[in-house]
C-alpha cells in the first residue's frame, strides 16, 4: 500500500468569478478503517488565504503548524498578510527543502488576491508548483476528481453555482474511492465573505 | 533544541524525516512518485542565435497533471533553459541558479555567459551524484556568440548545434537529423523546432498538448508561450453541466462576513 493510501484523501479547488471554493472529504483512516468522520483538512492561514493538505494525516498537520508560523512571522516583519503567490512559493520551498526526506503531503492553495483575484494551486509533494486557472485536486480520489471537474467545470461561475459543482465533483468523485468520503466540507470564499458548508454524503 | 524552533533555514537540504522515512518503507509502505514532466525539450543554433522549443505536458505516474505547464525556464535576458526530469528538480534547480546568476552580474556588472549558467549547473548536478533528477537543455547568445549545451542529471554536458532530451528525444532528434543544416533563418529555425517538437507530441506518451518556443538573438529574447496549439478541446459540449440551486444536500452553513481592513495611516511627526 503507498503512503498516501495509508489515511486516505480527497481535496479540490476551483475558480469561479472573484470567487474561489476549496472543498474536502472528511475521512480520517488508518488504512481500510475508519477512526474519524469529522476529520479538518482545510486550513485557514487569513482571511483571503487556505490550503487544503492531502496525503498522510500527521505530516498535513505539521505542515500546517510550520507554515502558520512562518506566516506569523511575516505578519509581523511585514505588517501585512501574504499573498497567495508568495505564500504558494514558501510552501514549495519548505517541502523541497525536504527533497530526499519528504513530506508526504499534497498541498492545494487557495485564495483572493490583489484586487482580488483568484489563486489557485496544487504541489507534489516535493514542491512542484502547478498553477491552474480553473481547477486542481489531490489525494486518493484525484484520479476520478480530475475527471468529474474536468466535465463539470465552466469558467465564471457565480458563487452560488461554484458550490454546486464542486460540491457535486467532489461527491461523485469520492463515491468512487474507498479510501476517501464520509461527508464533505466546502469553503466558499467571495471579497465579502465566506461561506463554509458540511455536506451530506454517503457514509460508507 | 535547535529541532524545536522552525527558524528559516540557512539554505540546502535538510534530512531531518529520512529516518522515519526509511522506518516506513521497511515496514511496507511504498514511497510515493514524484511528478515528472515527461517531455520533449529540443535546441538549435540558428543563423543569428538559439531557438529553444518545449511541450508542455506534466505527467504524475500514468496520469496528466497539468495540461499546460512550462518548461522553458528562465536563467538571464539573454538565456533560458528547458527542463526534463522530476518537475521540482529542475524548477529549483533553475531558479537558484537564475538568482546565482543575477548576483554575479550585480558583482560584475556584465552580461551574464551561458557557460557560467553551465558550470553552476554541473556543478551543483554532480555533487548531488544524480539524485537531483534534471536534464537540461541551456541556450543562450552571450558576447563570445549562441550557445547550446545539453546537462545531464549526473553532471556530464555536451556543447552541440542542435539537441533534444526527454522522453520524446528520440522522436525529436529523427526529425532533427533529417532537416538540420548550418546557417538556418529565424522562421525555419522556428519551423524545425515546432515540427521536431510535434513529433515528440504525437509519438511519444510521456509528452503532449501544447508547443512552446524560444528565440534568442543578440539583444532580443522572445518567449512564444503557447506557439502552436495542435491539441484543441473539441468534446466539451457547450451547455455543460447545469446543478440547480439547492440540489446539493447541505447538513449545516457558517457564513462569515469578512470585515475589511483597518488601513493606520501614518502619523504627522510631533510638532517641536
Amino acid at each position: 500500500m503507498s503512503i498516501f493510501e495509508y489515511n486516505g484523501s480527497a481535496v479540490v479547488a476551483m475558480v469561479g468569478k472573484n470567487c474561489f471554493a476549496i472543498a474536502s472529504d472528511r475521512r480520517l483512516g488508518v488504512q481500510l478503517q475508519t477512526i474519524a468522520t469529522d476529520f479538518q483538512r482545510v486550513f485557514k492561514i487569513h482571511d483571503k488565504l487556505y490550503i487544503g493538505l492531502s496525503g498522510l494525516a500527521t505530516d498535513a498537520q505539521t505542515l500546517y503548524q510550520r507554515l502558520v508560523f512562518r506566516h506569523k512571522l511575516y505578519q509581523l516583519r511585514e505588517e501585512r498578510d501574504m499573498k497567495p503567490q508568495t505564500f504558494a512559493s514558501l510552501v514549495s520551498a519548505l517541502l523541497y527543502e525536504k527533497r530526499f526526506g519528504p513530506y508526504f503531503c499534497q498541498p492545494v492553495i487557495a485564495g483572493l488576491g490583489e484586487d482580488n483575484e483568484p489563486f489557485i494551486c496544487t504541489m507534489d509533494c516535493i514542491g512542484a508548483k502547478e498553477l491552474a486557472k480553473d481547477f486542481v485536486v489531490s489525494g486518493t480520489a484525484s484520479e476520478s476528481l480530475y475527471g468529474a471537474c474536468e466535465s463539470m467545470y465552466k469558467p465564471n461561475m457565480e458563487p452560488e453555482e461554484l458550490f454546486e459543482t464542486i460540491s457535486q465533483a467532489l461527491l461523485s468523485s469520492v463515491d468512487r474511492d474507498c479510501l476517501s468520503g464520509w461527508g464533505g466540507y466546502v469553503l466558499l470564499v467571495t471579497p465579502t465573505e465566506v461561506q463554509e458548508r458540511v455536506l451530506k454524503g454517503r457514509m460508507d | 533544541m535547535a529541532g524545536a524552533m522552525d527558524l528559516p533555514a540557512k539554505g540546502g537540504f535538510s534530512f531531518d524525516l529520512c529516518r522515519r522515512n526509511a522506518m516506513l518503507a521497511e515496514k511496507g509502505l511504498k514511497m510515493p512518485g514524484f511528478r515528472k514532466t515527461g517531455t520533449t525539450i529540443v535546441g538549435l543554433v540558428f543563423q543569428d542565435g538559439v531557438v529553444l522549443g518545449a511541450d508542455t505536458r506534466a505527467t504524475e505516474g500514468p496520469i496528466v497533471a497539468d495540461k499546460n505547464c512550462e518548461k522553458i525556464h528562465y536563467m538571464a535576458p539573454n538565456i533560458y533553459c528547458c527542463g526534463a526530469g522530476t518537475a521540482a528538480d529542475t524548477e529549483a534547480v533553475t531558479d537558484m541558479v537564475s538568482s546565482q546568476l543575477q548576483l554575479h552580474r550585480y558583482a560584475t556588472g556584465r552580461e551574464s555567459r551561458v557557460v557560467t549558467a553551465l558550470t553552476l549547473l554541473k556543478s551543483h548536478l554532480f555533487s548531488y551524484q544524480g539524485h537531483v533528477s534534471a536534464a537540461l537543455v541551456l541556450g543562450g547568445v552571450d558576447v563570445t556568440g549562441p550557445h547550446l549545451h545539453t546537462v545531464y542529471p549526473h553532471g556530464s554536458t555536451d556543447t552541440l548545434p542542435f539537441a533534444t532530451m526527454g522522453s520524446g528525444s528520440l522522436a525529436a532528434m529523427s526529425v532533427f537529423e533529417s532537416k538540420y543544416k548550418e546557417g538556418l533563418t529565424r522562421e525555419e529555425g522556428i519551423q524545425l523546432v515546432s515540427d521536431a517538437i510535434c513529433a515528440g507530441i504525437f509519438n511519444d506518451l510521456g509528452s503532449g498538448s501544447n508547443v512552446d518556443v524560444c528565440v534568442i538573438t543578440k539583444g532580443k529574447t522572445e518567449y512564444l508561450r503557447n506557439h502552436q496549439l495542435p491539441n484543441p478541446r473539441t468534446y466539451a459540449s457547450s451547455k455543460g453541466y447545469s446543478f440547480t440551486k439547492g440540489q446539493t444536500e447541505v447538513l449545516s452553513t457558517k457564513i462569515t462576513q469578512l470585515k475589511p481592513k483597518v488601513e493606520i495611516a501614518e502619523g504627522d511627526a510631533m510638532e517641536e
